[in-house]
This record gives C-alpha cells, sequence and structure tokens, in this order.
C-alpha cells in the first residue's frame, strides 16, 4: 500500500497547505494567456445577482444588489398581487415564517418578494397585500420595470425550460431562495413546505 | 441616494450586444442553444458580455464554457487505501465509545446501536479538508487552462498538514465480520469558490446502517450535521442485513445479503449537489470470504488492487478561466463538459492483456451514462463484456453486454478481458470506454445513443500493453454467462452469495410476506417537488414501516420531461416490473439494487425488506440538484408499523 500512496501523493502533488491559499489570488500563469481569477463571490453576484433598480411597497427605491442582498442574509420568493394559486399558501406559510423567526427578520434577516406582474403590481397595490396579509417589518414586496423584473428572475434561476411552461405564470416556481450572500452560501425549499421545516433548513444555513 | 456599483443596460439591448459578438465568432444559433447559451427566444441567458471561450462570459458556469483541454494525457490516479490506525493516535483522545462523548467537538448526539454484539476491531480516521492546490491534469498546457486549484476531499487520516486531502477520498477496505469505526473530522474552511458549504454528514452508500451512522440528510431526532472542528464516529457492523432476525441471527445475517461495491459521499441536507461535486466522496469496498480480493481464492475474481480498479467517473464544469464552477441557482440539475475518473480529467490506464475487475460509480450530481468499449481505429466494431455486479451486489450470473446504463449513485462491476479483445479485434492497442448516451441538461438524458468513436465521450481511455501472454489465474465469466448460457431465475453462479427468495403476498415463510403496498407518486408542481402530493418535513416521518417486515412499494415518475434515480436507504430492493413487465434473469436489473432508474413516465414496483435498525431513514432523488430541492421523504422503521397505502 505504500507504494500506491507515495504514487497517489506523487500524483496530486504535494504542496504546504499554509500559504497556498493566499497564493491562488491569482491563477498562476504558467503558460501566459491566464485571465485573473474571479471570486466565486463576485461570479455570482454577476451572474445571478444583478443590481436592478426596484421599488418597495414602502415606496422606497432600491438596488437589488447594493442595497438588499449585499451583506446581508435573504429570502427571496416570486409572487403576484392577483395570483389565485399557491401565492396565497406560500405568502401565509411565509407570515408564519417571519413569526417563527421573530426579531431576526428586518435586524439580521431579511424577506423579499418580488412580483412576476410588475406591470400590474404597482408599489401601491404590493402595499395593500402587504397589509392584507398582515406582514411585519423587514420583508419587503418589491415591483420594478418589466424587463429588469425578467432579468432578476432568470439571474436567480426562477424559470422552466420549456418556454411554454416558463410562460404560465400562474405555475411559476413557488421555491424559496434564501441565503448568506458573503458566504455564497445558496439554497432552496419548497414554498409551501411546513413552516416549521422551513426555518429549520433556513437557520441550518443562515446560522 | 444609493451609490452604483454598475448598472446593467436593459435587458434586450444586452441580448442584441451579445448575439452581435456571437455572430462575429461564427457559432451557429443551433449550437448556441444546444450549448444552453441562447433560449429559443433569441434571448442569451444573462451575461454581460461574450470572450474568448465561443461566446462564453467571463466567469460563465455553463455547458460548452469550460476550456478546451487535452484528453488522455494523464495516467489513471489510484486513491489509496485508508490505513487503519490504532486507538493510542491522537486523533482518537475522545474515545470513540458506543455513547457519544458529550464534548462539543464530538457532533453525534445518539448512541451507536448494536456495538455490543458487534464490538469494532478496526478503527480509521479520515479529515475532510481543503486542497488548495488540487490537479486535475498534470499536462502543462491542460494546467495552463485548468490550473491547480481548491478542491475538498478527504485525507489518510494523519493530522499533520502534509496529510493533504484527496478526492475521491482514500477508499476504505472493509471485511464482513470485522466491525469498524470510522472518525471522520470537519477540517473544511469557508472559501471564495462560490459553492460548497463546509459542513458534512457522511452516508455509506448502500450499507446497512443504524440511523446513527447511516450519514444521512435531516433527522428530527438525529444531529447529522458535522460542523467545522467536529467530528462524528460512523459505526459499521459489517454484518450482513438480516443479523437481528430468528431466521438469520446466529449467521449474524444472509450471506445472500452481501454488499461488495460501495461508496461514502457527503449528505449535508440541501447541499449535497455542491458538497461531493467540491470532492467530498470515496470508494468503500467490502470483501467477504467469497469475493476475497484474491484472483487465486474464492470467486477468483480478479484480484485487488492491482487488477480490480474502482473508476469513480463524475463530470465537471469550468469557468472559461478554467476554475471549476457550480450553480447553486439552478433547478434542473448540472451536466458538465469534462470528465473526470477518478479526479483526472479523462485519463489513460495502461492495462495488461488479461481480465480486469472495474468497479464503475456514477458519482453525479445529475449526469446519466450508457457505456461502452470503443476501438477508436475501428468505432463500428461491438466489443463485449461481462457485468457481474448492479450496485454492491453480485448478479446471479454474469450477463456479456456491449454497454450498460447508469444513473447517478448506481454502480457496476464489470469485467473486461483485455486477452480476449486483443486477440478477437485485431489487436488493438487501446480502447475506449465511451458514454454515448446524450444528456444536455440536468433534467433528464435525450436517451439518444451518439454515434461511437468521439473522444469528446470517452471517460477512460485503456492502452494495452505488455507481452501478448500473461498468466491470468482470474474467473473467466465467458463460458458461464447469459446469454451464452440460458439463464433461470434460480441461478447463482456465486454460490453462496445468491438472490434471497422474494417476498410475496401469499410466502409459506411469514418472513417473507408483504405486509402492506404504499404507492409514492413523483411530482413537480410550481417548480416544488412533491412526493404524493407532499413537500419535505426534516421534521417528521412521513410514515412508519414494521420492524423485520417485508412491503411492496410502486414508485410512479409523474413529473413530465425528467428522470430520477431513487435510493432508498437501510436495506436493499428487488425491481419486480418495470412499466408492468416483469423483470427476469438475464436482465442486469434482475439483481438487489440500492437505486433504482425511473424513466419517463415509469412505473417502478419494488420489493424490500426492513430489518435489524430501527429508526428513521430518507427515500430521495438521488440527482442530487433535486435531492437539494427537496425530492426526499423520511420515514421510520420501529416494532409497529402503519398501513399507509399512499403516505
Amino acid at each position: 500500500m505504500a507504494a500506491t500512496r507515495r504514487h497517489w501523493l506523487a500524483a496530486v502533488g504535494v504542496m504546504p497547505i499554509i500559504g497556498a491559499l493566499a497564493a491562488r489570488a491569482q491563477t498562476p500563469s504558467i503558460a501566459g494567456g491566464i485571465q485573473p481569477r474571479m471570486s466565486g463571490r463576485e461570479r455570482i453576484r454577476l451572474h445571478h445577482l444583478p443590481n436592478v433598480e426596484l421599488i418597495a411597497h414602502t415606496g422606497q427605491r432600491v438596488h437589488f444588489y447594493d442595497d438588499l442582498v449585499k451583506d446581508k442574509k435573504v429570502i427571496i420568493n416570486f409572487m403576484y398581487a392577483k395570483c389565485e394559486g399557491i401565492c396565497v399558501p406560500v405568502t401565509a406559510n411565509l407570515v408564519r415564517v417571519q413569526k417563527l423567526l421573530g426579531d431576526r427578520v428586518g435586524t439580521d434577516i431579511f424577506m423579499y418578494s418580488i412580483t412576476l406582474k410588475p406591470a400590474d403590481d404597482s408599489a401601491e397595490s404590493l402595499r395593500e397585500y402587504a397589509e392584507e396579509h398582515h406582514v411585519g417589518p423587514g420583508w419587503l414586496f418589491l415591483t420594478g420595470s418589466p424587463p429588469d423584473i425578467e432579468q432578476l428572475r432568470r439571474a436567480l434561476g426562477f424559470t422552466y425550460a420549456d418556454p411554454a411552461e416558463d410562460a404560465d405564470t400562474s405555475n411559476h416556481i413557488g421555491m424559496l431562495r434564501y441565503g448568506v450572500e458573503p458566504l455564497t452560501r445558496w439554497a432552496a425549499c419548497p414554498g409551501m413546505a411546513n413552516p416549521e421545516h422551513i426555518v429549520r433548513s433556513i437557520l441550518w444555513d443562515l446560522g | 441616494m444609493y451609490p452604483l456599483k454598475f448598472r446593467p443596460a436593459p435587458l434586450v439591448e444586452v441580448a442584441r450586444k451579445n448575439r452581435q459578438e456571437i455572430v462575429r465568432t461564427g457559432v451557429t444559433r443551433r449550437e448556441l442553444i444546444k450549448l444552453g447559451l441562447l433560449s429559443t427566444s433569441g434571448y442569451l441567458i444573462p451575461m454581460r458580455g461574450v470572450s474568448a471561450q465561443t461566446g462564453c462570459a467571463a466567469g460563465a458556469c455553463q455547458l460548452g464554457c469550460s476550456p478546451p483541454t487535452i484528453p488522455f494525457v494523464d495516467p489513471l490516479p489510484i486513491p489509496p487505501v485508508l490505513p487503519e490506525r490504532p486507538l493510542s493516535d491522537p486523533g482518537f483522545r475522545i474515545p470513540p465509545n458506543a455513547q457519544p462523548s458529550g464534548q462539543p467537538q464530538d457532533a453525534r448526539n445518539q448512541p451507536h446501536q448494536f456495538r455490543d454484539r458487534f464490538p469494532p476491531q478496526k478503527f480509521f480516521i479520515s479529515r475532510m479538508r481543503p486542497n488548495p492546490n488540487f490537479r486535475f491534469s498534470e499536462n502543462a498546457a491542460n494546467l495552463a487552462r485548468i490550473p491547480p486549484q481548491l478542491i475538498w476531499g478527504f485525507n489518510l487520516g494523519g493530522a499533520a498538514a502534509g496529510d493533504i486531502a484527496i478526492t475521491p477520498g482514500p477508499t476504505i477496505v472493509s471485511r464482513y465480520g470485522t466491525p469498524i469505526v470510522v472518525r471522520r473530522f470537519n477540517e473544511l474552511a469557508p472559501d471564495d469558490t462560490g459553492f460548497g458549504v463546509p459542513e458534512s454528514s457522511t452516508h455509506l452508500h448502500n450499507f446497512h446502517s443504524g440511523p446513527d451512522s447511516d450519514g444521512g440528510p435531516c433527522d428530527p431526532v438525529f444531529n447529522r450535521i458535522v460542523r467545522i472542528g467536529q467530528f462524528y464516529d460512523y459505526f459499521y457492523t459489517m454484518a450482513r442485513a438480516g443479523f437481528d432476525t430468528p431466521e438469520f441471527r446466529a449467521t449474524n445475517g444472509d450471506i445472500r445479503e452481501t454488499l461488495a461495491t460501495l461508496w461514502y459521499h457527503g449528505h449535508r441536507v440541501d447541499h449535497t449537489a455542491e458538497n461531493n461535486y467540491k470532492g467530498l466522496a470515496g470508494f468503500h469496498i467490502i470483501f467477504n470470504e467469497f469475493d476475497t480480493g484474491n484472483e487465486n481464492t474464492g470467486f477468483r475474481l480478479p484480484s485487488f488492487p492491482q487488477f480490480d480498479v474502482p473508476l469513480f467517473v463524475a463530470d465537471k464544469l469550468f469557468t472559461p478561466e478554467g476554475e471549476i464552477c457550480f450553480d447553486p441557482f439552478g433547478f434542473d440539475g448540472l451536466v458538465g463538459d469534462k470528465y473526470t475518473v477518478n479526479g483526472r480529467l479523462q485519463p489513460f490506464f495502461e492495462v495488461q492483456k488479461r481480465r480486469y475487475r472495474f468497479r464503475i460509480l456514477d458519482g453525479g450530481p445529475s449526469r446519466f451514462y450508457e457505456f461502452f468499449l470503443t476501438n477508436p481505429d475501428n468505432p463500428s466494431q461491438s466489443i463485449p463484456f461481462w457485468q457481474i455486479a448492479n450496485d454492491g451486489n453480485l448478479l446471479p450470473r454474469p450477463i456479456e453486454i456491449t454497454s450498460t446504463r447508469i444513473s447517478v449513485a448506481e454502480r457496476m462491476d464489470v469485467i473486461i478481458d483485455f486477452k480476449k479483445i486483443w486477440d478477437r479485434f485485431g489487436h488493438p492497442s487501446r480502447l475506449w470506454l465511451e458514454n454515448r448516451l446524450e444528456q444536455v441538461n440536468g433534467r433528464a438524458p435525450t436517451d439518444r445513443i451518439l454515434p461511437p468513436g468521439n473522444r469528446a465521450n470517452v471517460v477512460l481511455e485503456f492502452r494495452l500493453v505488455g507481452p501478448d501472454n500473461v498468466p491470468d489465474p482470474s474467473f473467466d465469466p465467458e463460458p458461464v454467462s447469459f446469454p451464452r448460457v440460458p439463464c433461470s431465475p434460480n441461478d447463482c453462479v456465486f454460490a453462496p452469495i445468491c438472490l434471497p427468495p422474494l417476498p410475496a403476498d401469499n410466502a409459506a415463510n411469514p418472513a417473507d410476506q408483504i405486509r402492506v403496498t404504499r404507492s409514492f407518486r413523483f411530482e413537480r408542481g410550481n417548480g416544488q417537488w412533491q412526493i404524493n402530493g407532499q413537500l419535505m418535513d426534516c421534521t417528521r416521518f412521513r410514515f412508519t414501516v414494521q420492524r423485520n417486515t417485508a412491503e411492496r412499494w410502486i414508485l410512479r415518475n409523474n413529473s413530465g420531461g425528467w428522470q430520477h434515480p431513487i435510493h432508498i436507504h437501510l436495506e436493499e430492493f428487488r425491481i419486480i416490473r418495470r412499466n408492468g413487465r416483469l423483470i427476469q434473469c438475464g436482465n442486469v436489473e434482475f439483481s438487489r439494487k440500492d437505486v433504482v432508474r425511473l424513466g419517463f413516465n415509469e412505473e417502478i414496483e419494488i420489493v424490500m425488506r426492513f430489518r435489524d435498525f430501527r429508526g428513521g431513514y430518507p427515500m430521495h432523488c438521488h440527482n442530487t440538484v433535486h435531492e437539494d430541492h427537496q425530492m426526499m421523504l423520511l420515514w421510520q422503521v420501529q416494532d409497529i408499523g402503519d398501513n399507509n397505502p399512499e403516505p
């Protein structure tokens, strides 16, 4: 076995671990022409967390990445105010999730519900929706320009590969996306799951 | 009011610019759609511009965006065997007792079941660590494109920094009759690669483990999340299933439940795909008095490790800059455009002209494979080999095949006789292990078989070297293989490791009677995975199986254009029917199984025993991306079960 192990170690290349992390701040330029390395956080920001301008149900104008996600622990879902399908149970679930999370919502955990129908859902109608559902502080309902919302939806992965399926807003993806942006720690769970399960899953990741 | 870091142009404008750039690179629209870069409506998947890699944005983690690499320039690495450690090893300063120690470093909160009956005789340590300098290839041109980089893995158990972690991790070799404890330390660290959660639960896939050592996902009672700085002691009885039933108590289990090729892998709930993809997995091989690892004894299967070789097949994506990447925002699944075997990009393996046993594992996260042997100098040849095992289990009779399909987490042991191929197929100097199953997204393969002889589809190149005649005392499956020899349901070429009797509704032996039939519909509604219309719940068990009984489960795929490898913990099952059609001898699925492929709109009937242990286990999709999006349910075994037919 000793020989096998030696071969393996030789094959993977033994290098002291200390200092190696620092050494990879830039990709080693072995043959030249290598682009500088992009951190995972930067890659995810670039591809998944666009800084689109949104309007909250409170009337605030915000930028998605800079103001809502950067350096934060967040829970994100998509909905629309006149949704007859799953939005009602998901919102009701999230109200219970918010209660279970207590004071943490608005202090170190932030909840965002983004409309899929920005043309229909003004900040005002989202405010009415939030009031109807007795939504507490720390949870924003968000609208914006249709192209911006579409970009956001795609970037966050709330899409179906089949265009017909994707176009059916009533069948929209009811998952909750939650994460810790600076740690690039992202997960998802069904929005209609047992709220105690949701909170348990979320806290395993959000700490 | 709010400082702008960057303000993206409206999507339409970005899409227009991107399309223009792509037109300049000369890639057709059809190719782009195939690569997943362009939706059929003409919008690029959001990106900020096209760089060198055929229309790929900087940092893009997409099929078709990995840098080009040269295949067959690296020898196949063979993971080392994890060494046994004395209890005096400093890693066991807190003793690995049956009861958890109660120390904060000890993540376990429940005692090991059956520990008194099976006192452990061997102790192992492995430490999960980052390896910041892992090489997917040693070739200079490949290294220029895919440089040394950070992965996670398992080490050989030493505390010293020089005991580096590798992926796949060291192979654990154990033996029936010799109970073991494996202490796994979490010495991971947060990093800036963009994926991987530095927490673990390590599942020994296929083994008959107690809930305390199963390394499953979540559980209402057991803590299974091992955090940085903690360890967990996994206890394996190394006894066959049935050891606590009247029938098999005296023999410590039913020998017909013997397992051989297993693997260990991360099972941290919600993060299994990214953590395994980052490297937290390895082989665990079990030998016994018949399958000995020595080709001169027992079944005379090719000797370990020289001629008995594990192949951990996993597809990866790299950014155009050459860094391994994982998209944590994708719901469909992840298929890579770079094959690795045992952690190397499309390696080669020099083989003598004799028989070898290969233990092939689909390491996921989402790809299905159909493996063929291709002679690159004459791709039209149809080259046979022998499948001798499915998942962890020897088949009742070796089956001669020219291809075989495997989905995520499935294993198959094959025997390739390079001497016979050398003699019969015109002295080929090399052979390709080629995956010809088309799959372009994480949802499912297309089921289309691609033409042979495409090096992009090759996972491993065999190079036939050495003299034309070498001694080969190993078992030759050819004379006893189906279809050369007709098969029968009672076949038992590897006696006494035979198929156990099938549970049935009216079996004479009460232990073999089916107590209840349950149906499970796997569906997707509003993008949420459901089983029988219900969602995953880590806070409760969905139903209770009665200990030491058998059940029939019907698994239905109602999810449309998806396929799912369904995995059930605790014990193995038998597939009785696929879409109403009996699975009969001669079929590689006429076997004990722990994963079953659930194809488009398929209905599978299985029967399964639930013996020995009490407590909770999952059933889940082993497309680990689907799994992480909670395509899973929890059930439990207790002394009294329920009769819920649609739990």
